[in-house]
């Protein structure tokens, strides 16, 4: 702690000592908690209590209070756990204070344990201390853990939560100490607190009342789900607590699958299938569970016998089928969950194996009709099933997402046929709902990019060049849409195509002979700012694969128009940031991929775009603008390495061009500008990302050594004065036109490191410290006179 | 005071559930619930000036009806054939919008058919004889005889001026009998449902009601609650499109037409979807750089139409109604037409054919097809696949429209836009409303035949909806059980309650029930005639019924063994007793006689003995009160 905490400490404690003082408020008692757990850390609780009696003092005077405020007592509780969490201080404060604090003579026996947080504070207090045996003990002799127990039904989550908590803690607490190096001893020998909590759970579990059982599950859940020692297993194993079936885990789990209703037994189904070492015969039921609900539709729905259904053999599980017929909310919950839950096991290595993919596929298209009203149900269930799906856009979103997920085991010819047609009909339909679509979108989106991975086969896959003619006019409809959300996850599902397919014949002539480039210009002019940022992406991917809407003129039916006024416009006009960020991305990437437009007069492009954003009000724009920068420094310098740009290292090629002729570029660019005026950027991630630019641009002159005098120049000292006003907060002024030389200078004179290290603790790193918090804790009661002055 | 009454019947006179004609007799009034023309038999037509009459035959006499309660203006477009044709001398109710865009309605219909010059009329063809080789549809086309032609401009001024024109929650007294009160129903201007009650029933009229915001007043569902019975009619035609998915679809298809240099053509009603979907375009038009595409309006009613719309603030939602404070035209169709964007005009001909620019969007009557400035653009732009028409209006099969202008080339995009309630939110609302009974046309109970698997598009409801078919007459499921009656204060003077129970009175009443305009009032019977007076008032006595000597009411219970005891100890023996289903036989066998005792009634049966049967009812009457 340093000196100035622990001259402002005492008046703290007086404060918080004192009942008619206004207690600070919780957020303060929080955050000093946070910082006295921090100081403990890392120093010695027990000299820390020594050298700042005042604690001593204030814990020890705050139980005996009559009119103790709530917050306050919780706090001294929690802050003497944290301090009785080091062994040494824990028998410093054990004959005493701590019985004063925890024991039956404490605020357990007060009416302010009627308050909720109290008794939190109690349980955290305890939690923090128990952290050595003699700590176990005290829990002993005070019958703090009898207190826990009932703590366990407190009216208030938190504590019944925390107490259940504390209870897992103790427990290996106890036993932890003793299975290092041993044999597990068997219940018997475990030590009095872990057979007392051990008994306290059998009790529990053979309680008739619910809420016990409940609390004794939850305490065992969170030990072995927390907790993977060899005790746990003895206590899985042999304790009475769940010895008295002769069942080991995996029969338990079988038979636990088996009772469940289909919705508990879901997640665990799912979780027996994520286990590694598993017996088989359990993976096949939890696999069977979860192919259940979708067994049923099938089964609800298929016309002609012979196709394979999902469970051929087994018989039909009525609890399923009650459950999908009960109610809509049933229904739609239980083929929600199935699904996902398929969705999060499909890409497992562990998923089990031979994988269904043929009759999964048919079920997930069949609940697609279902939901469209198009699926003609074959029994009295299939007519109930397309009652209540008709039109149930959660069961659509999750069904699109898993024939999505599906898509990487692909399927028969015939099948595949009938995926894309479904997925056609829900990209056609007038009543899919935004989101339903830009789910079908990412579905299409991925088996197409499956059908063109088909073996043997080049370029978009022969299902996909059947599609597309009949995706565009679709897409077309989509641009179109007077529902912004449509028209923004058509342009990315637009943008993906071309991103993938943008150099395929067939693509580029299905896209080419559709209004769709001319659509998507269009929207650059869209209403909605997500809509033009979008457009702006699509557009600027179409332009570089050539593909961008062409004016026909008889002249150069070759020409593409540029798009580069457009974009610039939208740069330095565009009242939203989302279209400014798309443009400085698509500008990044026509950069990096040498783009015709950029190539053509790389210069004037980069001295154009820096100069627009460096006046941009969004710093995202701004550190996009570093990030176009960056790029066009190691075209001319070479690359930046992956991970440390400022690392010093010997150029492995040389650059493109002498130095002296790229630092004239970087001048006539007004590189240096943009970069040193980003350094004192009232947004930190850009002074960051300048810094880290300029450390770059430094090592990779440095070892060209220095053929001018650093500093000597008054040029540079005309920069540097320059800086020191923009530090200050005067943006104003420019630097006009500057000599490289001023510029390496200025660049060598910069402490960045020093900068880098400012940046990186943070703007808040002055208001978060301890000192701050202090003070701000006397000033809110007035102790502090000499900061009354400048209370705002 | 209250007693029992008699059964409530309706008369179903329309097989449209869209268009709905129902007839309500309800304690003595007979009420025609909304008189709707069904035109579905135009498309069985060349596009030429033929309408149909509302098949209101087969109703035995449209002159008893009382009164006529109209829910929207598509429901009353009937209305001139019933007032002007039928002998009709009552009222018919409807609000004011309704009745000022029923009147365009009409008036563009009867302009339609009546610029267009007529040929012959052929009516051979109805006969019989000659209907059977027509070819089909006309061939099973069902009472042709009484089809009729389209009503005249002077019928429709006649009709619409017997309308008495109502606010959203009046009340309406229709001769003391019943009270009938127009609710918003949301769905167009001035649309209503219809309360109907009497002191005891209420009976709601629901027609053509929508849960959506768009523009009208939002629908009041809160008073529909507690009724015996709900007649729900007028529900969507299109159950299965929603209309925010079908608004897009319009947007989106207007847009690539007009775009690709295209016109588009949408046939439409000059008043209701129409508003809306203007107020969409003027949202859309420039977000999809379409400002500079013209709108045309095109309908004989066209500029009173828009007119008419900003000037019905009470009837419009909340957020159009706080327009008008601003003030500020609540439809944007003010700024499209102040900005020239949007244009109309009576007819193609005169100031259209100058200004008339392509590519356009043009918003025309009659859905149909078969009339109307319409036909013209089918003509014109049929040829071009560049053009496109698109049918927002649900009311006609867009395939049989446009059969006749077959083989077409252009465009043709079926979104109609239904706000009418929907199966899902029908279950809502009667979750909500609670009605006892639900009375629906038949085609509500069982899926579309078109998608028979769909059993979600069926009225669900416990108990189990009533339906109705054309020319049924339905008895209400609700029995009217009670009447509400005055006792004078005299009358009530004079009575004596005696308790007959803890807390249960009951008193004897002898009185004159005087009924007038369906009050009725217990007025104190006459006194005797004197017979002192000597002269004989005879017209007095002449009103009023004889007085007879009141017999005592009997009340209680006959204790069958005690009974059979005291007969015993009045000398009669032989007695034996069996149990039947309802209470028991005394047989007294020597004289050949039986008492037939019950949980409401005794009999004694006995041969022509009449002493005999005195001294039974006398040891009867002992066990039993007397008050």
């Amino acid at each position: 702690m340093d000196h100035e905490c622990a001259r402002l400490l005492p008046a703290v404690c007086a404060v918080l000592a004192d009942p008619r003082q206004p207690v600070a408020d919780d957020t303060c008692l929080e955050k000093l908690l946070d910082w006295f757990k921090t100081v403990t850390e890392a120093e010695s609780s027990l000299l820390l209590l020594q050298e700042n009696p005042c604690l001593l003092e204030l814990l020890s005077h705050v139980p005996t209070l009559q009119d103790v405020s709530a917050g306050v007592l919780s706090f001294s509780l929690r802050l003497a756990g944290i301090f009785a969490a080091q062994e040494d201080c824990f028998q410093y404060l054990q004959v005493e204070l701590l019985p004063g604090l925890f024991g039956a003579a404490g605020p357990l026996s007060r009416a302010v344990w009627a308050v909720p947080t109290v008794r939190s504070g109690w349980i955290q207090g305890l939690r923090s201390l128990a952290q050595h045996p003699s700590a176990l003990h005290f829990l002993a002799d005070h019958g703090a853990v009898d207190t826990v127990f009932s703590l366990q039904g407190d009216a208030s989550l938190f504590v019944a939560s925390a107490a259940g908590q504390l209870l897992v803690h103790i427990l290996a607490l106890s036993m932890g100490g003793r299975a290092e190096g041993h044999t597990c001893p068997q219940g018997d020998d475990w030590p009095t607190c872990a057979q007392k909590i051990v008994g306290h759970i059998e009790e529990s579990l053979c309680s008739t009342d619910t809420s016990r059982v409940t609390q004794a599950l939850n305490v065992l859940t969170t030990t072995f789900g927390r907790c993977q020692s060899p005790w746990t297993e003895v206590l899985w194993e042999h304790s009475p607590v769940l010895g008295s079936s002769d069942l080991g885990p995996w029969e338990m789990t079988a038979q636990a699958l088996s009772r469940l209703g289909p919705t508990q037994a879901g997640p665990l189904a799912l979780g027996v299938l994520k286990l590694h070492l598993c017996p088989q015969a359990l993976r096949t039921q939890a696999f069977g569970v979860l192919l259940q609900p979708l067994a049923c539709v099938l089964k609800a729905t298929t016309q002609a016998p012979g196709l394979p259904g999902l469970l051929d053999g087994t018989s039909e599980d009525s609890v399923v089928a009650d459950a999908l017929l009960s109610s809509k909310s049933s229904c739609v919950g239980l083929l929600c969950r199935t699904l996902a839950h398929l969705e999060e096991l499909q890409p497992l290595p562990q998923h089990p194996s031979p994988w269904p993919q043929v009759p999964l596929l048919r079920a997930v298209v069949t609940i697609l009709r279902l939901c469209d009203g198009s699926a003609v149900p074959a029994s009295s269930v299939g007519g109930c099933l397309c009652g209540t799906l008709a039109g149930c856009v959660r069961v659509q979103r999750a069904a699109l997402d898993f024939l999505g997920t599906l898509s990487q085991g692909m399927g028969p010819q015939e099948q595949v046929t009938q995926v894309f047609a479904i997925l056609l009909e829900y990209l056609e339909r007038p009543d899919s709902s935004p989101m339903v679509l830009k789910k079908a979108f990412q579905a299409t989106l991925r088996w197409l990019l499956s059908s063109a991975r088909t073996p043997g086969c080049s370029g978009l896959g022969p299902h996909a060049v059947l599609f597309l003619p009949e995706l565009f006019p679709v897409l077309q409809k989509r641009l179109c849409s007077p529902c912004w959300e449509v028209r923004d996850s058509a342009l990315e599902f637009l943008t993906q195509l071309s991103r993938h397919w943008g150099g395929q014949a067939d693509f580029r002539h299905v896209l080419l002979e559709s209004e769709v480039p001319e659509l998507t210009q269009q929207l650059l002019q869209d209403p909605e700012s997500y809509v033009r940022a979008s457009a702006v992406t699509a557009m600027g991917e179409l332009s570089s694969r050539g593909l961008h809407a062409t004016p026909t003129s008889p002249e150069q039916p070759e020409a593409q128009q540029s798009l580069l006024p457009e974009f610039l416009h939208i740069l330095s006009a565009d009242s939203e940031g989302f279209p400014r960020r798309a443009v400085m991305q698509v500008f990044t990437e026509w950069l990096r991929g040498g783009h015709a437009d950029v190539a053509r007069d790389t210069e004037r492009f980069m001295a154009t775009v820096l100069q627009v954003v460096s006046r941009d009000l969004d710093w995202e724009v701004r550190a996009q603008g570093l990030e176009l920068a960056l790029v066009f420094l190691g075209q001319t310098l070479g690359q930046p390495g992956p991970h440390c740009p400022y690392t010093v290292t010997l150029p492995k090629a040389a650059p493109p061009s002498p130095l002296t002729e790229v630092l004239g570029a970087l001048c006539r660019v007004r590189l240096f500008e943009f970069a040193f005026r980003a350094l004192f950027d009232c947004d930190r991630p850009v002074a960051q990302k300048s810094c880290d630019l300029l450390l770059f641009l430094r090592d990779k002159t440095a070892p060209y050594g220095s053929p001018w005098e650093a500093g000597g120049s008054p040029d540079s000292a005309s920069v540097e004065a320059a800086l020191q006003r923009w530090q200050a907060g005067e943006q104003g002024q420019p630097l006009g036109d500057l000599e490289p030389e001023a510029m390496l200078a200025t660049l060598r004179s910069i402490d960045l490191e020093g900068l880098r290290g400012t940046l990186a603790q943070g703007s808040d790193h002055v208001e978060k410290s301890p000192q701050s918090l202090l003070r701000d804790m006397l000033a809110t009661v007035g102790i502090l006179q000499e900061n009354q002055a400048d209370c705002y | 005071m209250k007693i029992k009454k008699r059964f409530c019947h309706s008369y179903c006179l329309s097989g449209h559930p869209t268009l709905p004609c129902n007839v309500l007799k309800f304690k003595s009034t007979t009420i025609m619930l909304d008189c709707g023309l069904d035109m579905t038999s135009t498309l069985n037509f060349l596009p030429l000036p033929l309408v149909q009459s509302s098949r209101l035959s087969n109703l035995p006499d449209l002159s008893t009806v009382d009164v006529i309660l109209i829910s929207n203006y598509h429901c009353m477009m009937a209305l001139p054939y019933i007032t002007e044709h039928t002998g009709f001398s009552g009222t018919v109710y409807a609000t004011e919008p309704t009745v000022q865009i029923g009147r365009l309605l009409m008036e563009e219909l009867v302009n339609f058919i009546e610029r267009v010059p007529k040929a012959q009329s052929a009516s051979l063809w109805k006969n019989k004889d000659i209907q059977r080789l027509l070819p089909s549809p006309l061939k099973d086309a069902v009472e042709v005889s009484t089809w009729r032609r389209c009503y005249t401009m002077q019928e429709v001024n006649s009709a619409l001026s017997k309308i008495q024109l109502v606010g959203y929650s009046q009340k309406i007294e229709l001769f003391g009998a019943v009270q009938v009160t127009p609710l918003s129903s949301g769905y167009a201007l001035g649309s209503s449902n219809w309360i109907i009650q009497s002191h005891y029933e209420k009976v709601s009229y629901v027609s053509g009601s929508s849960l959506l915001t768009t523009h009208p007043q939002p629908m009041d569902q809160a008073s529909l609650k507690n009724s015996d019975v709900l007649v729900l009619t007028g529900l969507t035609q299109i159950p299965t499109a929603n209309p925010d998915g079908m608004v897009g679809e319009f947007c989106s298809n207007l847009a690539l037409t007009v775009r690709n240099g295209g016109n588009v053509l949408v046939p439409c009603y000059p008043s209701g979807v129409i508003y809306d979907l203007l107020e969409c375009l003027y949202q859309y038009i420039d977000s999809a750089g379409l400002s500079s595409v013209p709108l045309y309006f095109i309908s004989p009613v066209a500029n009173s139409s828009l007119e008419f719309s900003q000037i019905f603030a009470e009837w419009l939602c909340h957020n159009k109604q706080s327009k008008v404070y601003l003030p500020e035209p609540p439809f944007p169709h003010a700024e499209l037409i102040q900005t020239n964007k949007l244009k109309h005009y009576p007819s193609i001909h005169g100031d259209f054919s100058n200004d008339f620019r392509q590519p356009c969007v043009v918003f025309t009557g009659h859905p149909s097809l078969r009339f109307g400035d319409v036909v013209h653009f089918m003509e014109l732009w049929g040829k071009s696949s560049l053009n496109t028409v698109i049918f927002t209006e649900p009311d006609f099969s867009y395939l049989e429209a446009l059969a006749p202008y077959q083989p077409l080339a252009m465009k043709c995009i079926y979104c109609p836009i239904d706000t009418r309630l929907n199966f899902i939110q029908v279950s809502k609302l009667l979750k909500e409303v609670q009605p006892l009974h639900v009375v629906c046309p038949e085609q509500y109970t069982q899926p579309p035949p078109a998608q028979s698997h769909r059993t979600d598009l069926v009225i669900d409801c416990q108990p189990p909806a009533t339906s109705y078919r054309r020319a049924e007459v339905l008895t209400l499921p609700f029995k009217r059980r009670y009447e509400r009656i005055e006792i004078m204060p005299e009358l009530a003077d004079s009575l004596v309650p005696m308790e007959i129970k803890p807390g249960i009175s009951l008193a004897t009443v002898s009185a004159v029930l005087h009924t007038k305009d369906n009050k009725h009032v217990l007025q104190p019977p006459p006194r005797p005639a004197q017979p002192t007076s000597g002269k004989k008032r005879k017209r007095v006595s002449d009103d009023v019924p004889d007085c007879k000597v009141l017999k005592p009411l009997l009340s209680g219970s006959i204790p069958v063994e005690q009974f059979v005891q005291t007969l015993e100890k009045h000398g009669f023996s032989d007695i034996k007793v069996e149990d039947t289903a309802k209470g028991h036989i005394v047989l007294l066998q020597e004289a050949e006689t039986l008492i037939q005792i019950e949980e409401d009634s005794t009999h004694i049966i006995c041969d022509n003995d009449e002493m005999l049967r005195v001294r039974l009812r006398d040891l009867v009457l002992k066990f039993l009160q007397k008050f």
